[in-house]
């Protein structure tokens, strides 16, 4: 049998029951649309979340205080709450390390933040001038924070343009304004360029100060809650981590490095662990979306079934006028495929409107990538020669005698 | 040309063992025109699909041209049944959505002639049976059941078959469509074709030249009319 002819008789049995046809088709767009769909959001959601992770900043190594312990009690207050990195800490790491690019001392902590009768709860970060560099931050208008204004521990405050808008009003300038951080007076010097970002934790949601304003006038004390290092390139960032540590053993004089009262943090880590998350989340979505077009798949059975039975005289038929069992194996089993080529097809095309439209709805930027869809293809027409195997195997061994009776 | 010695076929119900054929041995040659007769039960069918390559005898062998069938597997008793036979059955069986045209190409389907041909060979076939050229392109189950059997002996003609097998072609027809049905039978019969006729019916089994009678599976008589 030729391939067109094939094509032909399909055609023609395929159109001849449009009704069926569609239905059992349907079944297998829904399948197919809901894994595109799916895995697609989860593509943009990976990307999303890699994405903000790397408008932190690029190739950065954070260093945290450890726990805080009571002495000889065993009792621990938690990861990052003991007072153990200061100010010559990070001195000591810029000095000292080689292949870093900037190193910024942190001191951060919500406070109630007031402006012109307005007033917002925002993350106040006593920095150095370095966390530019450090943490991709540009200014749209005034300047950063000088290495003077450190030295003198001056009053000046940089906003973020979110806290800019709740403070002052959406888009007002700010320049030279006074605000009050817990009850002190803090001159406006600069507002940061949007990194883009809501909810939670979002970048532009932000004061920053000179990091001994900080620490005099509103943390107290010489600590510091936070290094951030940033190495020269990607390469570098693992000998720099191990450096650090080394560097800051010594200097802590802790000899074993599993009593460390810090911890380092590497932001590939960061990243690498994000991404495992939502690959899992991905493959969890895309599994349960398999499940319905494994129900396609026996519903293209069934349907294919009760066409085998329905033209059991044409099979007769066929086989009396000379039609081998494969010429009418292969006229079924390509009949499958076809449903399920063509219910995958328009499943694609489905499934990557939803997630155009999705994108649109929530803040995921969905993204279809040419696996998922030749993934589709390729599953869509498996589908077919597994559940239309067993209908064409029934069809092509059917006895033409009895076939040929058949009521 | 087609030759069967001793040809036996028993069916198996559970425990019983049926003889519908009990060594039948009969030789048609070519351009013969032989109509089977019997009351039901008789075995004529069998015969039919043994002689049609559909069915394979218990004991006893088939010539075909000479060729013991015994032998062939189940490919080449469809190739046996694409190349040299054609088939027209009591209810014609037409593919409904298919055109008149389509359905007497479908065998041509299953063998290597290119499509210009096919059209070709299929006109020449409904020309040969007398259907009007109007209904070429109807959808087969809107004629008459005269028209349909015209259709489906044109597609048991259409890959020029050494012989016809007709089983009770008239069974569903009125008798004016019946009459026009034989004489096609008969046409082709003088231009050639060798014709199997099965029926029940005497005054049908009139049209052939050689009558054989089956009764309990085995020949009651063989005579030419």
């Amino acid at each position: 049998m030729k391939i067109q002819d094939l094509f032909k008789e399909i055609f023609s049995a395929i159109s001849g029951n449009k009704g069926r046809s569609g239905l059992t088709i349907l079944g297998i767009v829904i399948g197919i649309a809901s894994v595109i769909a799916l895995v697609s959001l989860g593509q943009g959601a990976k990307n999303a979340i890699q994405k903000s992770i790397q408008s932190i900043g690029s190739n950065l190594i954070i260093v945290m205080p450890g726990a805080q312990r009571g002495i000889g009690a065993g009792i621990s207050a938690g990861r990052g709450s003991a007072q153990t990195l200061t100010l010559a800490d990070a001195d000591a790491i810029k000095s000292n390390i080689s292949n870093i690019s900037g190193v910024a001392a942190v001191v951060s902590r919500r406070y109630q933040v007031t402006a012109a009768g307005n007033n917002t709860n925002t993350n106040v970060i006593g920095t150095v001038p370095d966390y530019t560099t450090v943490d991709n931050e540009t200014i749209a208008t005034g300047s950063f924070i000088a290495d003077e204004q450190v030295n003198g521990s001056s009053k000046v405050a940089v906003l973020g343009p979110t806290t800019r808008d709740d403070l002052f009003g959406s888009g007002a300038e700010a320049l030279g304004k006074s605000i009050r951080i817990n009850n002190q007076n803090f001159k406006v010097i600069g507002v940061t360029t949007s990194k883009g970002g809501s909810g939670f934790n979002n970048p532009d949601d932000a004061v920053y100060i000179p990091i001994t304003t900080a620490q005099h006038y509103l943390a107290g004390g010489n600590y510091i809650s936070e290094i951030t290092v940033s190495a020269i390139d990607q390469a570098s960032m693992t000998t720099v981590q191990a450096d650090i540590t080394t560097l800051l053993l010594a200097r802590h004089q802790i000899s074993n490095s599993a009593s460390a009262d810090f911890s380092t943090l590497n932001q590939n880590d960061i990243v690498s662990a994000a991404s495992s998350v939502t690959s899992t989340l991905t493959t969890l979505l895309a599994g349960i979306a398999g499940i319905s077009l494994l129900v396609g798949g026996i519903g293209i059975m069934n349907m294919m079934l009760t066409t085998v039975t329905e033209r059991t005289r044409e099979i007769g038929l066929r086989k009396a006028i000379g039609a081998k069992r494969s010429d009418i194996s292969l006229q079924f089993l390509m009949e499958a495929i076809t449903l399920t080529f063509l219910g995958g097809t328009i499943g694609i095309v489905l499934g990557w409107l939803t997630s155009l439209i999705l994108s649109r709805l929530i803040s995921i930027q969905g993204q279809v990538t040419l696996f998922s869809i030749l993934l589709a293809f390729g599953v869509s027409t498996a589908v077919g020669i597994i559940f239309g195997y067993y209908p064409a195997r029934r069809a092509a061994t059917l006895n033409p005698i009895e076939a040929l009776r058949y009521e | 040309m087609i030759e069967c010695k001793e040809i036996t076929k028993v069916y198996q119900t559970g425990d019983v063992l049926t003889t519908v054929l009990n060594k039948v041995s009969l030789r048609i040659d070519d351009r013969e025109f032989v109509a089977i007769v019997g009351p039901s039960g008789s075995g004529k069918s069998t015969l039919m699909h043994i002689l049609g390559a559909l069915d394979t005898p218990t004991s006893g062998k088939y010539f075909f041209d000479g060729k013991d069938t015994g032998t062939f597997d189940d490919n080449e008793l469809a190739e046996l049944r694409r190349k040299k036979i054609g088939f027209v059955f009591q209810s014609f069986n037409l593919l409904a959505r298919a055109t008149v045209l389509r359905n007497v190409m479908l065998p041509l389907l299953y063998s290597k002639i290119p499509d210009s041909e096919r059209e070709k060979l299929a006109n020449e076939a409904l020309n040969n049976v007398g259907l009007e050229k109007e209904h070429y392109y109807k959808l087969s189950n809107q004629l008459s059941g005269g028209q349909m059997q015209r259709v489906a002996i044109a597609r048991a003609l259409v890959n020029n078959p050494a012989i016809i097998f007709a089983d009770e072609p008239t069974g569903n027809l009125a008798t004016k469509q019946s009459q026009m049905v034989m004489n096609t039978f008969r046409k082709l019969n003088e231009q050639g074709h060798t014709i199997v006729l099965i029926t029940h019916e005497h005054d049908v089994a009139q049209n052939a030249k050689r009558m054989i009678s089956l009764r309990d599976g085995q020949i009651e008589s063989d005579v030419a009319i």
